[in-house]
């Protein structure tokens, strides 16, 4: 986990980017493993690879020969082909591998599952699971580069990279930004990376949310000086550049946390009339998919200040990226 | 068997509030002779185990861990979990009944008794359950078990929700004048729960399990023991705040005695970073305040005893999902070592180290077998011999246990023990000791 | 180590000049030429040679930068990932004269790469190189069309360009990098 980043004092002017660059990260399991400098030359490499995107041919050999395999224990349309395609554009060969849980009562664990990718010859191993922590216990099973594309409540690393490449291709710089993420920041690991991510970045992040998805020590000044909190929802978008909100479970009421989804909507939706209390030129983003008319109103969701569908077009992109850095780190 | 003299080593006993160079001569299974410095015993004929460096004292007493038979032998047996006991340096050992079938009953408790004296190499002592089947619905026959031998009860795994069941347990109890040990955990609060609720584990994504959630049920404990005027023993006391109820409590003269384990004393949360499942326990690693909390309830003797809460597991249980791992630390065989920086930085001293092993529990266990807890002429002749200083690194590859789940793997630690002697009988030694013929 | 300068300010002035006067002489459809400068160095000469041309036959031609990071036949060897720099061409390359600029000559392999890098952004009708420096040691079956200056040099030597674009001085070295010795 980190602390604080040296201010690299190269970055404040506008330099050449670096000959080559060292890459550290055998696998990318969360954002506040990633320094500043990091986060930058991720950037940088994104913007090439939209280049890349604006082709009519969007395709590249970087990848040639490379395995990279989707293991998906949630389902997810949008992700897996986020990642698919990132890895196809860069001529890598991709199988997916759809585990359900119920493999698990199979009797097949998840170490099975990796030695048999280990097995197949996988260069990467793309995975989404249910319960916080399974990709390190990937890290220490195989030889791939691990891709975290969500584990449990714990990190969404692309998710996280691909918002904040999207916030600083509208705003330039994020030092400064104010962010509000609205929603059920407990169980969101959407909200974690991003709020990992964002403040590495310099960005002050309000959450807003009622206090029981609230997680713990998040208001705490001591740990967290950039973070603050504001459960009223038109007090938290008062003056903000970024709004961001995350998808309501309606799991969330039977168990207790909510008295009722009529009530959340009623104190928690992002309507037309609260987002005009942020800036003018205020983003909306959402992680997808959107439940429209519960945690955001459909209007806002397709209205101008909408970025959701940007967020989908970086996603390729960002991971693009991402999977280009990683296959130097192989070698080190 | 010849008689055996411990030469030359530091005697500590804190049952006798000894503490000398000197030697210790063992016969027929008892203490037989006890001498300052370089005296020698009158009668000439003995063996030789030489201990100048160690420090001798009673063999520890552990009021606290899973033998898992009958039922889980593949995470642990009688026979291997006596071995590490040796090991550790543990003479007797208490098995909590969370077995299959649980220890509720005379045939379970006959069993246990029988595989300990046939396979096992240390004494074991059974604790009986509070309620039948420990499902905590109605009183185990409290009384069969009382004459079957347990040494207390407890329903330890699951805590005993039931309030009603708790104070007919504590008044049912005092007949046999034996303790309830409860493992206090409030369930509702800690549903899902998987470490200490925290920064740590808001980071990690992890559901936490809050203080609060031991804290309550500590708090209706002392006053039902308060209430009926019974014994109560509090298992693995993990907060601050537990620390200062169980004192206030004391205060009041209320009956109660209460347990640390040595990885709640010495690992914070912090191990369980990286998503080491080897780190998951229950009641859950705490944080640096509540360690200060805890050792500080030692020295004040707010907390009477030190108990390992042994829990062994397979390799194949803990290597999965944070979530899906089960709870628990195999402690018998790093206790002493890890104990014993507590001792090196100073927060307790070595005789309260050792009293906490063994004076302490043993009074706890009570008279009912015979002198435990103690090197006195002619108490059973349970001795551990032990270098507070040597440094070694846990090679899980090397425990007797079969359980190898311990965040403490490949770490280096300074103390180990060196030689166990059960009943006048060498039931474990460092390769490094040589017992001479004289 | 030792060096030694091979080119001065006033003959890479000189041969620029004479390059682009190559290239006007023949590329008679002036016009249907693009000038790509390969990253790093060839950005500069690029643009150079494009301010010459202008400046000889009153022509504007269009300059692209083209990065090879993407295209690269070494990335399971190298140590470093290199940092993927822009690629940057102002018009379709379908039916234009490509004119690739580098610096320095070697081996050919980033020639390689920069045609795949082409031909994946269209169809040109023609592709040329030209280069600073020739320094011999091809690996593969590749030629500059338009060459500033041969020079032969062995594996231990490495040829130094430096721009006053980049490095604040226009010049080129030769520097001897000392050999490894038997049995060390």
């Amino acid at each position: 986990m980190r602390t604080t980043q040296k201010d690299n004092p190269a970055l404040q002017i506008k330099p050449k980017a670096p000959e080559t660059a060292i890459w550290r990260h055998h696998h990318i399991l969360d954002v506040d493993d990633f320094s500043r400098e990091e986060i930058e030359l991720v950037f940088h490499t994104t913007k090439a690879m939209k280049e890349v995107l604006s082709r009519p041919i969007k395709r590249v050999p970087t990848l040639r020969g490379k395995t990279l395999i989707t293991l998906f224990y949630e389902p997810s349309t949008r992700t897996r082909l986020s990642f698919e395609l990132a890895a196809k554009n860069l001529s890598a060969d991709v199988a997916n591998l759809s585990a359900s849980v119920s493999s698990v009562a199979k009797g097949e664990s998840l170490v099975d599952t990796l030695s048999t990718l280990q097995a197949l010859g996988a260069d990467i191993v793309v995975m989404r699971h249910p319960r916080s922590g399974a990709p390190y216990i990937a890290t220490k099973y195989i030889e791939a580069s691990i891709v975290n594309a969500g584990d449990g409540w714990h990190a969404h690393p692309t998710q996280a990279l691909l918002d904040l490449y999207t916030i600083q291709e509208h705003r330039e710089s994020l030092k400064g930004l104010k962010v509000v993420i609205i929603g059920d920041i407990m169980h969101s690991r959407v909200a974690r990376s991003n709020i990992w991510g964002l403040t590495t970045m310099g960005v002050e992040v309000t959450l807003c949310c009622p206090p029981t998805l609230l997680p713990v020590g998040l208001g705490s000044q001591h740990h967290f000086p950039s973070v603050s909190i504001e459960p009223n929802i038109e007090l938290a978008l008062d003056g903000a550049d970024i709004v961001m909100t995350l998808r309501l479970q309606l799991e969330r009421q039977q168990s207790g946390l909510l008295p009722s989804i009529r009530e959340y909507i009623q104190l928690y939706q992002l309507t037309e009339a609260r987002l005009a209390r942020a800036k003018p030129d205020a983003l909306v983003f959402h992680p997808g998919p959107v439940n429209e008319g519960i945690e955001i109103s459909p209007n806002v969701a397709h209205g101008p200040q909408s970025v959701i569908n940007e967020q989908v077009t970086n996603g390729v992109a960002v991971r693009m990226a991402l999977l280009y850095l990683l296959t130097g780190s192989q070698k080190q | 068997m010849k008689p055996l003299l411990i030469q030359g080593g530091r005697i500590i006993d804190p049952s006798q509030g000894i503490d000398i160079t000197g030697s210790l001569l063992i016969a027929e299974g008892k203490i037989l002779w006890l001498g300052k410095g370089e005296k020698t015993p009158p009668q000439p004929d003995y063996d030789v185990l030489p201990a100048r460096g160690l420090v001798v004292c009673p063999g520890f007493i552990d009021l606290h861990c899973h033998l898992r038979q009958p039922g889980f032998e593949e995470k642990e047996t009688i026979a291997t979990g006596t071995k590490a006991a040796a090991r550790g340096g543990f003479t007797t050992i208490c098995c909590m009944p969370n077995t299959s079938p649980p220890l509720d009953n005379q045939t379970v408790v006959e069993y246990i008794k029988s595989k300990s004296a046939s396979e096992g190499v240390v004494r074991v002592l059974p604790i009986g359950c509070i309620s039948k089947g420990r499902k905590g619905e109605e009183l185990a026959e409290m009384g069969e078990l009382a004459s079957a031998g347990v040494i207390a009860f407890s329903d330890d795994g699951e805590p005993a929700l039931n309030s009603h069941l708790m104070r007919q347990a504590l008044d049912y109890s005092r007949a046999f004048d034996l303790p309830i040990i409860d493992h206090c955990e409030d369930k509702a609060l800690t549903e899902g729960g998987q470490m200490n609720e925290g920064i740590i584990s808001t980071r990690l994504g992890l559901r936490g399990i809050p203080n609060a959630a031991e804290e309550i049920i500590v708090a209706r404990d002392l006053a039902l023991a308060q209430l009926t005027g019974s014994r109560l023993h509090i298992a693995h006391v993990t907060t601050e705040g537990s620390v200062e109820l169980i004192r206030r409590a004391k205060e009041k003269g209320i009956k109660i005695t209460a347990e640390v384990t040595p990885h709640h004393l010495t690992l914070t949360e912090e191990r369980v970073i990286g998503y080491d499942t080897n780190a998951k326990v229950n009641p859950p690693l705490r944080t640096k305040r509540d360690i200060k909390a805890l050792i500080q309830g030692l020295n004040d003797n707010t907390i009477d005893i030190i108990a390992t809460d042994h829990a062994p597991h397979t390799e194949a249980d803990k290597l999965c999902e944070f979530d899906l791992a089960p709870f628990g630390i195999s402690g018998l065989e790093t206790a002493l070592g890890s104990l014993m920086s507590l001792v090196h930085d100073r927060e307790i001293s070595l005789v309260t180290l050792i009293a906490k092993l063994t004076y302490e529990p043993a009074r706890i266990i009570g008279n009912k077998y015979s002198k435990l807890g103690t090197l006195a002429i002619g108490a059973p002749a349970d001795v551990t011999l032990f270098d507070p200083t040597l440094e070694w690194v846990v090679d899980t590859k090397a425990f007797a246990s079969k359980g190898r789940n311990t965040p403490l793997a490949g770490e280096r630690l300074k103390g180990k023990v060196m030689a166990t002697i059960f009943q006048g009988k060498l039931v474990y030694k460092d390769d490094s000791i040589n017992v001479k013929g004289s | 180590m030792p060096k030694k300068v091979i080119m001065t300010q006033e003959d890479m002035r000189r041969t620029l000049a004479r390059i682009a006067h190559e290239l006007i002489e023949r590329n008679e459809l002036l016009e249907n030429l693009i000038l790509v400068g390969m990253h790093t160095r060839g950005v500069p000469l690029a643009k150079r040679l494009a301010a010459n041309i202008e400046g000889f036959a009153e022509t504007k031609i269009p300059v692209g930068t083209l990065d090879i990071s993407l295209y690269r036949d070494d990335l399971s060897s190298l140590n470093l990932q290199p940092v993927v720099k822009h690629t940057d061409i102002p018009t379709s390359v379908d039916g234009k004269s490509i004119v690739l600029v580098d610096d320095v000559l070697y081996t050919g392999r980033s020639i390689r790469a920069a045609m795949d890098a082409l031909t994946d952004l269209g169809r040109p009708h023609l592709i040329q190189l030209a280069v600073l420096v020739d320094r011999g040691h091809r690996e593969l079956p590749i030629r500059a069309d338009y060459v500033g200056k041969n020079i032969p040099s062995s594996k231990h030597e490495e040829i130094q360009v430096k721009l006053k674009e980049t490095d604040g001085v226009d010049e080129v070295t030769i520097i001897s990098t000392p050999v490894a010795k038997e049995g060390q």
